[in-house]
Order: structure tokens, then C-alpha cells, then sequence
């Protein structure tokens, strides 16, 4: 069934893993829709995600439209503003960020970077594929049932969810909601596991864990945790799912809504958010992680110089990945859960901070007496640590219990996870495709929209989510419809709003540029060549470019080293590939 | 070269707004000034590593950048660079959080002559119990709700009979004596929160949480609901009067008790009357 | 959470197993030529590993179900429901499944097709006794007062023993799926790989049964109480 490859060269040490070549595709279905390879599974990923986060990207004009100009727009209700806020929030961080990252990056990169001829299992990968389509599509019909989309906030909390005073509370929106996440955790659990696997088990020979480029100790650090994670969200989208369904009381409590007691009687809604926060916490870092990776390799192969501190930067993704399992209930200090837990939560979740600091401090020091380009790819992560720091600093702020009281549910909290897990992420998601569109179409971005592209966005982002800081401080909780003028308020915040809310328009406007410099590059972007950045790492070395099914040609590649040898003294070229098997003259440990 | 430049840009110009803007939190009325400072000194210890990290990739980015003939350092690592970098930051993060958990304990430590108020939150107002002559509030639960008892107080609980039920939306509080806030709801989660008071806590159906704090000076504050309860959570707005003791004694012979007010619920009429 | 967390407190301890293997000590840049990957011995197939980590997957779906009732049990006064003895039989039911699923792995290795085939029938019989056990454990505790949308502690009980039975349901559609590809060919070895990975499913499945029958019992909370009152 499986044809395993001959060996060609006698030389060298026996192969650990077979040379497997995957199953091809015969019809055009089969290459073109039901593709198995992950090639194009992660494009189609990537598609599907971006198509669903420009819906949410318009979702995040029509909140900013109300709270910068209340009152303007009729069409614009409570009810339907907390349907935005929600399927704005959960389509970003789960159908967006978690599936490019993961279902795209991942599928593309990783057989790619390890070496591998595909992922292990590449009828699962496209069922994967498939579910998580599925999930996206359910999504979208819940804004067309009857009562709209859920309204409950992405967080989805009992006993509101369910109830009738939240949009799609009695009415189909908030099963569907719950479906589709069901769906998209089964359609994950399938592509995770054939990432998870790749990484441990297709390596090609000379590949050892500590010569993988950080991408992919970034991804596969976050799907090992999504796999353990999005089980709790599972079983607290099941449970209310019986809820509202069943009659069942798990997150239901004895409870008289607008003066009519209900049947429900004897759960406990804070037992939901211990599950939605077991997975919520380790899901920020399920973004970050493949950022930190693919930040780092952006970084290295732009400033022509290896990462610095390689081995800590493996240590700080390993310890981040396993400390945010238990940091979870910070997000739940004013939650009434008991208050001894403060000090457990704020003391693990300020230790967090030390290995991120630790990773922040190399990437700089990587650009420290580096050989910069400042390419788009750079310019993109650049912009990533600015927006990642800050976002990363007022962490320090709602983490540290006590601070996070006055903090906690205001605008403040918004500014922040927006900084660290929305602008920051999504900086590295652009400056990686600009690295790594000449490899998947043989052809580079155009340079000049790229340029607009970025400062724009850079600029724009750090205008809107700045600002957005101090209109929590002066007061202004978060999922709030309108203010007003309460007399806390120590300047009114209308004209910060105002300007808030332009800036957004025009930093979702250029993704339209952005957008279009996709599609025209296509056929008009410079020609690329193979390795347009003379990076070391595999997936710049293959024999086809944009790499063919199989991704190698007769031969799996040969490692004969890390993955950041840039400027190499004495080495002939600014860079020695992967698996250029030269031999630096003063030795180094030869194996 | 333009990004070293707006790098520089980006730091000046967040400083200059941090320090030059008006939005800034409302001036304080309770005893957690301890908080207050908490946040001042994180503000100072993280603006100050911001400034520092971006200011030096700026430098960084002008000082490397790539010119013809320039070539990198090959520079793997530096083991007593990432250690020194590893212990100033703990030591940074230690100067936070110790601090942070010693307000917490303060936080969650209620002084002993605190005295109570139930804070009441269903969708979508407020509505409070004081513990009446007897000094205890009664017992109560979802269970007992009903027309003429909306708080849902035990009706079998003596405790309860004499305790002032309190709708409207607003409360008066007598100026510095410490008060321990009992926090419930009948449906959804709420949160009870003051600005000027800096302290907030959800109330959970089928639990009663708590928050304390010493009113420091008199007016009229706002209460908002700050946990997200539905359709009308941002307009759950509340008042909490703060006054001098006197003035507060006046206000609790206004007040209805359990008992009346269930004898007058089946009236209306009456109970209007007698506002 | 204590459940989840000891549960990552073992899949901790088998990853930092493998890490420690991974010379993550190690100065990479200082090492060229083709260095040996480190836990490639045979019998890892990639097949393997995949169970393996759908079983960590599964198990953290369990744990959190179990982290889930010991939580609300404790929160809402002690109320469990009396589990009626069928349960019992189940147990032991799923506990010969597994056995049998061993022997087919045994035979299917020495190649000896009666007692493959005798092995296989009655590990499917075991399994399909446990399911239809389960259901019947459904019907008598729905009659008997405890109805899904009844106390926590009921509900509990269907939704866990639900989801463990959707697991061991599609374990045997695809151990039927395996022995109908390969029902034509005489050789038996060629099953050998697929029912392997069965075997493994079946046990770690019995392993999370037993683990779930222990809490659902009432014996966790017990547990968790007595250390409680050994720290206080
Ligand atoms: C131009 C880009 C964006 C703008 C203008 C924007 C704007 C907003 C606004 C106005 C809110 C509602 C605040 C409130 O009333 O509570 C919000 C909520 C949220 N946003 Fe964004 N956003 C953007 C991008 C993103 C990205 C990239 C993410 C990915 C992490 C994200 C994740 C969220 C989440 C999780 C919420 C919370 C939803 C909730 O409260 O239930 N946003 N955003
Ligand atoms: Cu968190
Ligand atoms: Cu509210």
C-alpha cells in the first residue's frame, strides 16, 4: 500500500524513518478539493480563515462605528452590538488566529521544515480540514436563524448564555454557537495530532529536536497544548449544550429570570468558568507560541544572524507551555471564586513573565551587531515586539491581583489582549506571509503595497489600542453599548472614542490593499526563485519551487546542521543551509 | 531608517500621553489608595522597561542596518548575559508582586467592626438589604422569590423579618465606617462596581460573595454593573450616597422593613403613598 | 481541578521523559554531520504514537469531566446517585474485553488463525455486553427517579458514561474495519499492526472507565476530603 523509497547513497548511517511516499491523487477532485496534501490543506485552511476573520474584522468597524459615534446608527442596537462583540471575539481568537496558526502554518510548514514528504496521516489532515469548514459554516447560519447570533460574549458564561435577557439566549444562537465549537475542537483534534506525530515521528534523518527551526518548536509546543486544552472547552461546550437543551442543571443554578422561577436547580456557573479558562488561559498562548517561532526565524534570517540563545528560547517556549496550565484563574480574581487563589494565580502568573521576558531580550539581542534588512518580513517583526511588549507589560498589571480589581472588565483589559494577542500575532501572521509567499507561489508581494501595508497597520493598531488603555482607566467597563457621562468619568471620552474608531476604520481598510496584493502578486510579483532570502532552513531548499506533492524529490534531505547559520566565519556563503554538509575549519564537534 | 525613527516616536509620544493626557482615574473615596499606589508603581516599573526595550531595538535597528560589505556576528549565545537578564527581571516582576499580595491580603481580610450591606443584582437593577435592629441579616435564596418578596428573603428566618429592604437603586453609606458588601443575585452574573471605590466583585447565583472597603469621603457615587448580564447590562446603573452619620441614621428611619414591606406589597397603592 | 491536574502531572512526567531524551542541553551550533534522532527504537510506528497521543487527548476529555463532578458534588451538598450493581458487571465485562483484545494481539503475532478469530468474537461480544449493560443502567436509573435532567449528580452520570461509551463504540467500528480489509487475505500477520493499536485503545479506554467508575462512586470527593482534612 505505502511504497517505501529505495535508499540512494550507501554512506550514510542507516535512516531512522522511512522515506514514505504519500498516496497520490489521480482525479481533480482529488487534487483540487479533497486534497491530501498538506500543501494545499494549508491553503485552503488559510483561505477559510481569513475569509471568516474578514467578517470579523467588519464586525469590529460596526462596535467601533457605535462607540465612537453613539447614537449615529439606528441600525446599530444593544442586542445587535453584543451579537458583534461575541462572534467578533470568538471568530478571531478560535476560527482565525488558532486555525491560520495551526491549521495553515502548521499544515504548510511543518513536513516542510522537518524534512517529512507530508504529514503522517493525510486522509485525517483532510478530514480536518473539512469538520473545521463545517464549524465555520455553522457559524455563519447562526446569523441568519431566527433571533440572530449568540450574544453572550466570546467567554459564552452561564447562566446569561442561555437565558432569554442574551441575543440568541432562547433562541438558536447560542446552540449553534456551541455546535460549531464542538465541531471545530473534533476537526482540530484530527489536524493536531497529525502535527503532533510529524513532528515526533517523520523527521528526516539528521533532524534531531534541538537543530528544528523555532517555528516548529513553537507550533508543535502549541498543539500539544491545544490538544490538552481544548478538551475543557469541550466538555463545557457539551454540558451547556445539555443545558439549554436537556434541561440539565450543570452550570444552573436555582435561578428567577424576570420574576418566573425556572426549573433549574443545583450547578454551579463557576464550575464553567474553571473549564472555559483552563482552556481559555493556554489558548492565549496557543497563538503566541507559533508567533514566538515564527517571529524568532523572521528575525534571524532578516538580521543574517543566528537566534540568539537558541537553547533558552526552546527552554522559555517548553516552561510557558507548561506554566499556563496552571495560571488560568487570573482571569477569574472578581469572579467570587475563593480569594486564597489569588495569591496561587498572581504568583504563576507573574513567574510567566520571566521566560517571555527572556525570549523579548533575545530577539532583540539577535538584532544586536546583526546585518538588518529591513524587509517587509523584518518591518513586520519589528512591529510585532514593539505591540507585544506593551501588550505584554500591562499583563503585569491585570495579572497582579490585586491591580486587576479596579482593572478588571473595563476597556483596559480590552487594550491589553487586543495589544497581546490581537495586533501582536497578527504582525507576525503578515510578516510571515510576505516571507513565505515567494515559497508557496514562486513569486514575491509587491513591495510598494507591502510598504503602505505595514506602516498603516503598524502605526493605526498602536493608535487604536494605545489610547483604548486610559479610556479603561478613566472608568469605562468593557461590553458597554454606551457610556454616557457618568460623573467619574474625569474627561469626556467621546473624542478619544471618535479617534479610536477612525483609526480602526483605516487600519481595516488597508487589509483590503493587502488583500489585493495577494491576488496581483499571483501573476504580477517579482519571479522568486528558490531561496529569495538565502535562508538555511529546509523548506528554502527544495528541489521545486513552490514545492511539488511529495515536497523532495528522490531523496529526502540529509541534516547536517541547526537551522541559523548565517554568517558563519569562513564559511563561503553568508548562510549554509540545513543540509549543506560543509565542515568549518577550525572543526567545531563533528558527529 | 524611518522604523528607528518611529520607534523613538512611538515611546516619546506614550510617555507624552501617559503624562500630558486628561484620562486618568477618578479621584479616589475609599480606603484602597494601597491599590491606587500598587498601579503607580507598576505604571513606572513596566513604562520604564517599555521605554528601554523599544529605545534600545530602535538603536539597534539604526546601528545594524544593513550597508554594503556589513556582516553579522556569529554569536550563539551568552550564558552570564541570559542569566544576568533572567534574575533583574525576577527581581522586577518580586518589586510587583509582593507588594500586590500584600494589599490582597488587606483586600480579603474584612475588618471586624465592618459592618453589612447586601448589594442585590437581578437583570437589570439594584436593590439592597441592611441587617435591621437585630444586627443579622436574615437568610435568603432564589427559592423565596415572589411579588411581595423580591429579594427572595427567608421568610421562616426570625432574622430576617426586621431586615430594611431597600429598592431603587440607591444607598446611602455612612462616611468612614468600614462596610462589608454581601453580594447576590437571583440570575445572571452582575458585578457591583464603584469607580471611586476601586473594589468590584461578580455576584454569582447560587453564592454569595463579599468585598469591603472604608468610604473615605461624602457625595454621590455611580455604581455600574461590570459584569456582562444581557441586553441592558450597561444601562444597570446604581447610586451609592456616601454621608455623615447623622445624616445616614436619618435615612435608615425612611426605610421599609421586611415585614411592612410584605404587608404593603399586596397594596401598592399604599406602599407608593408612603414614599 | 484536582482530577485535570494530576492527569497533566502525568503527561508532564511522560513528556519530560521524552525531553530529557532530546539533549536539549546541547549547543547545536557547535555540531555538523548527521546526528542519530534520539527515541526512534522499533515499534514506534507512527500508527502508535498517534494512539497513544489521541489517548493523552482522550484522557484530558475524562479527567476534565471528572475535575467537572468533583467540583459540583462538592459544591452542592454531597447528592450521588446510588449506581445500581449492573455497573459492577459492566466493569468486568469492559476489564475481558480488554483481556481478549490481548489475546488477539497474541495470536495475530504467532499467526494462528482459529484462535485469532475465537479471541476477536468474543472480545467484540465483551464490548457490545459492556455498551448494552450501559444502556441498561440508563433505563433503570431514568426509571428509578434519576432522570438526565435531574440533580447534577445524575446528569453527570449520563453525560460521562455517554461520552466513554462514544469512545468504545468507535473503537469496535474501526477494529470491524480492520478485520474487513483485510477478511479476503489468509495471512493474519497483516492484521497484526491494526489490531495492536485496538488493543491499546481498548485498554487505556478500560483504564479511564475505571478511573471514572472510582469517581462516579463517590470515592474521589471521599479522597480529596480526607486530604483536605489531613492539611487543615
Ligand atoms: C482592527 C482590529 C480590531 C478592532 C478595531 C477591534 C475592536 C474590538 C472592539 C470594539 C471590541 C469590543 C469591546 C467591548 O465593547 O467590550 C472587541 C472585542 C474583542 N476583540 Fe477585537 N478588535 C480588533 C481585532 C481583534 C483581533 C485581531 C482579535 C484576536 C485576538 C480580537 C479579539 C477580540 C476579543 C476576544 C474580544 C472580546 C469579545 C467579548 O468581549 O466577548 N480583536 N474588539
Ligand atoms: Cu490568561
Ligand atoms: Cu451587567
Amino acid at each position: 500500500m505505502t511504497d517505501i523509497l529505495p535508499e540512494h547513497d550507501s554512506n550514510l548511517p542507516p535512516r531512522e524513518v522511512a522515506d514514505v511516499m504519500p498516496p497520490h491523487a489521480h482525479s481533480w477532485i482529488g487534487k483540487y478539493v479533497f486534497s491530501q496534501d498538506a500543501k494545499y490543506i494549508a491553503i485552503q485552511y488559510s483561505g477559510t480563515a481569513a475569509a471568516i476573520g474578514l467578517v470579523a474584522l467588519v464586525l469590529s468597524w460596526l462596535m467601533r462605528l457605535q462607540l465612537g459615534f453613539p447614537g449615529l446608527f439606528d441600525f446599530i442596537t444593544p442586542e445587535a452590538y453584543y451579537q458583534f462583540v461575541t462572534m467578533h471575539g470568538m471568530i478571531m481568537v478560535i476560527y482565525l488566529l488558532t486555525a491560520i496558526f495551526l491549521g495553515g502554518f502548521g499544515n504548510y510548514l511543518i513536513p516542510l521544515m522537518v524534512g517529512a514528504r507530508d504529514m503522517v496521516f493525510p486522509f485525517v489532515n483532510m478530514l480536518s480540514y473539512w469538520i473545521y469548514l463545517l464549524a465555520v459554516l455553522v457559524l455563519v447560519a447562526s446569523f441568519f436563524v431566527p433571533g440572530g447570533p449568540t450574544g453572550a460574549g466570546w467567554t459564552l458564561s452561564p447562566p446569561q448564555a442561555v437565558l432569554s435577557g442574551t441575543p440568541g439566549g432562547a433562541q438558536s444562537g447560542i446552540i449553534l454557537m456551541l455546535v460549531s465549537l464542538i465541531l471545530f475542537i473534533i476537526g482540530f483534534t484530527m489536524g493536531g495530532l497529525n502535527y503532533a506525530v510529524t513532528v515526533l515521528q517523520a523527521r528526516t534523518r539528521g533532524m534531531t529536536m534541538m537543530r528544528l527551526p523555532l517555528t516548529v518548536w513553537g507550533i508543535f509546543t502549541a498543539t500539544v497544548m491545544a490538544l490538552l486544552a481544548f478538551p475543557a472547552l469541550f466538555v463545557a461546550c457539551v454540558m451547556m449544550l445539555f443545558d439549554r437543551l436537556l434541561g440539565t442543571s450543570f452550570f444552573m443554578p436555582t435561578l428567577v429570570e424576570l420574576g418566573e422561577k425556572l426549573s433549574y436547580g443545583g450547578g454551579s456557573p463557576i464550575a464553567f468558568q474553571h473549564l472555559f479558562w483552563f482552556f481559555g488561559h493556554p489558548e492565549v498562548y496557543i497563538v503566541a507560541l507559533p508567533a514566538f517561532g515564527i517571529v524568532s526565524d523572521l528575525i534571524a534570517v532578516h538580521a543574517r544572524k543566528n537566534v540568539f540563545g537558541y537553547r533558552m528560547m526552546v527552554w522559555a517556549i517548553v516552561i510557558i507551555g507548561a506554566l499556563s496550565f496552571i495560571v488560568w484563574a487570573h482571569h477569574m480574581y472578581v469572579s467570587g471564586m475563593h480569594p486564597w487563589f489569588g495569591f496561587f494565580f498572581a504568583t504563576t502568573t507573574l513567574i510567566i513573565a520571566i521566560p517571555t521576558a527572556i525570549k523579548v531580550y533575545n530577539w532583540i539581542l539577535t538584532l544586536w551587531k546583526g546585518d538588518i534588512h529591513l524587509t517587509l518580513p523584518m518591518l513586520f517583526a519589528l512591529g510585532f515586539i514593539v505591540t507585544f511588549v506593551n501588550g505584554g507589560l500591562t499583563g503585569l498589571f491585570l495579572g497582579n491581583v490585586v491591580v486587576d480589581v479596579p482593572l478588571s472588565d473595563t476597556m483596559f483589559v480590552v487594550a491589553h489582549f487586543h495589544m497581546v494577542m490581537g495586533v501582536a500575532p497578527i504582525m507576525v501572521i503578515f510578516g510571515a506571509i510576505y516571507h513565505w509567499y515567494p515559497k508557496i507561489t514562486g513569486r514575491m508581494l509587491n513591495e510598494a503595497m507591502g510598504q503602505i501595508h505595514f506602516w498603516v497597520t503598524f502605526i493605526g493598531a498602536y493608535a487604536v489600542f494605545f489610547p483604548m488603555h486610559y479610556v479603561g482607566l478613566v472608568g469605562v467597563p468593557r461590553r458597554y453599548f454606551e457610556i454616557g457621562e457618568p460623573a467619574f468619568l474625569t474627561a469626556p471620552v467621546d473624542g478619544l472614542n471618535a479617534f479610536i474608531s477612525s483609526a480602526a476604520l483605516i487600519v481595516g481598510a488597508v487589509q483590503v490593499l493587502f488583500l489585493f496584493n495577494i491576488f496581483w502578486s499571483l501573476r504580477h510579483g517579482l519571479a522568486a526563485g528558490g531561496n529569495p532570502w538565502r535562508a538555511t532552513s529546509l523548506e528554502w531548499q527544495t528541489p521545486e519551487t513552490p514545492p511539488r506533492h511529495g515536497n523532495w524529490g528522490d531523496d529526502l534531505p540529509n541534516v547536517y546542521r541547526w537551522a541559523y547559520d548565517y554568517s558563519v566565519p569562513g564559511a563561503p556563503k553568508d548562510y549554509v543551509a540545513q543540509n549543506d554538509p560543509w565542515v568549518p575549519d577550525s572543526g567545531g564537534r563533528r558527529l | 531608517m524611518l522604523i528607528a525613527v518611529v520607534l523613538v516616536l512611538i515611546v516619546a509620544g506614550s510617555v507624552a500621553f501617559h503624562l500630558y493626557s486628561p484620562w486618568w482615574w477618578t479621584p479616589i473615596a475609599s480606603n484602597w489608595d494601597y491599590i491606587d499606589n500598587t498601579l503607580v508603581i507598576t505604571f513606572w516599573i513596566t513604562g520604564a522597561v517599555f521605554a528601554a526595550v523599544v529605545l534600545f531595538t530602535a538603536y539597534c535597528v539604526w546601528k545594524f542596518r544593513h550597508r554594503p560589505g556589513h556582516k553579522a556576528e556569529f554569536d550563539p549565545e551568552n550564558k552570564r548575559l541570559e542569566w544576568w537578564l533572567t534574575a533583574v527581571t525576577a527581581v522586577g516582576v518580586a518589586a510587583m508582586l509582593v507588594p500586590g499580595l500584600f494589599v490582597w491580603k488587606q483586600f480579603v481580610t474584612v475588618p471586624a467592626n465592618a459592618s453589612e450591606l447586601e448589594v442585590f443584582g437581578q437583570q437589570w437593577n439594584w436593590a439592597y438589604r441592611l441587617p435591621g435592629a437585630d444586627g443579622v441579616l436574615g437568610t435568603a435564596d432564589a427559592e423565596w422569590v415572589s411579588g411581595e418578596n423580591p429579594l427572595g428573603v427567608n421568610p421562616h428566618d426570625r432574622f430576617g423579618k426586621d431586615d430594611l429592604i431597600i429598592e431603587g437603586g440607591e444607598v446611602y453609606l455612612p462616611v468612614d465606617q468600614p462596610v462589608k458588601l454581601l453580594l447576590r443575585s437571583i440570575d445572571v452574573l452582575h458585578n457591583f462596581y464603584v469607580p471611586e471605590f476601586r473594589a468590584k466583585m461578580d455576584m454569582v447565583p447560587g453564592m454569595v460573595t463579599y468585598i469591603w472597603f472604608t468610604p473615605t469621603r461624602t457625595g454621590n457615587f455611580e455604581a455600574l454593573c461590570a459584569e456582562y448580564c444581557g441586553t441592558a447590562h450597561p444601562f444597570m446603573r446604581g447610586f451609592v450616597t456616601v454621608v455623615e452619620a447623622a445624616e445616614y441614621q436619618e435615612w435608615l428611619q425612611e426605610q421599609l422593613t421586611f415585614e411592612d414591606y410584605a404587608r404593603t406589597a399586596s397594596e401598592p397603592a399604599t406602599r407608593l403613598a408612603e414614599r | 481541578m484536582t482530577v485535570i491536574l494530576a492527569f497533566l502531572v502525568l503527561v508532564a512526567l511522560a513528556a519530560g521523559l521524552w525531553l530529557s531524551q532530546q539533549r536539549l542541553a546541547s549547543k547545536p551550533w557547535l555540531e555538523t554531520g548527521i546526528a542519530p534522532l534520539a527515541g526512534h527504537g522499533p515499534g514506534r510506528a507512527p500508527g502508535f504514537i498517534f494512539i497513544a497521543v489521541f489517548l493523552a487527548v482522550a484522557g484530558g476529555l475524562f479527567a476534565m469531566l471528572g475535575s467537572a463532578f468533583v467540583m459540583q458534588i462538592d459544591e452542592t451538598p454531597w447528592e450521588l446517585v446510588p449506581l445500581p450493581g449492573r455497573v459492577w458487571l459492566n466493569t468486568a465485562l469492559l476489564l475481558l474485553a480488554s483481556l481478549f483484545m490481548q489475546f488477539v494481539v497474541i495470536s495475530a503475532r504467532a499467526g494462528t488463525t482459529r484462535w485469532l478469530r475465537a479471541s476477536l468474537i468474543a472480545a467484540s461480544i465483551a464490548t457490545l455486553a459492556f455498551l448494552a449493560g450501559q444502556a441498561q443502567v440508563w433505563i433503570a436509573l431514568t426509571s428509578g427517579g434519576y432522570p438526565l435532567d435531574g440533580p447534577p449528580a445524575a446528569s453527570f452520570f449520563y453525560l460521562i458514561t455517554g461520552l466513554h461509551g462514544l469512545h468504545v463504540l468507535g473503537g469496535i467500528i474501526a477494529l470491524a474495519a480492520i478485520c474487513l480489509r483485510h477478511a479476503g487475505g489468509g495471512d493474519v500477520k497483516a492484521l497484526l499492526p491494526g489490531v495492536r493499536l485496538c488493543a491499546l485503545y481498548w485498554h487505556g479506554l478500560l483504564a479511564f472507565w475505571l478511573m471514572l467508575f472510582a469517581l462516579l462512586q463517590g470515592w474521589g470527593n471521599a479522597f480529596l476530603a480526607l486530604c483536605r482534612a489531613a492539611v487543615t
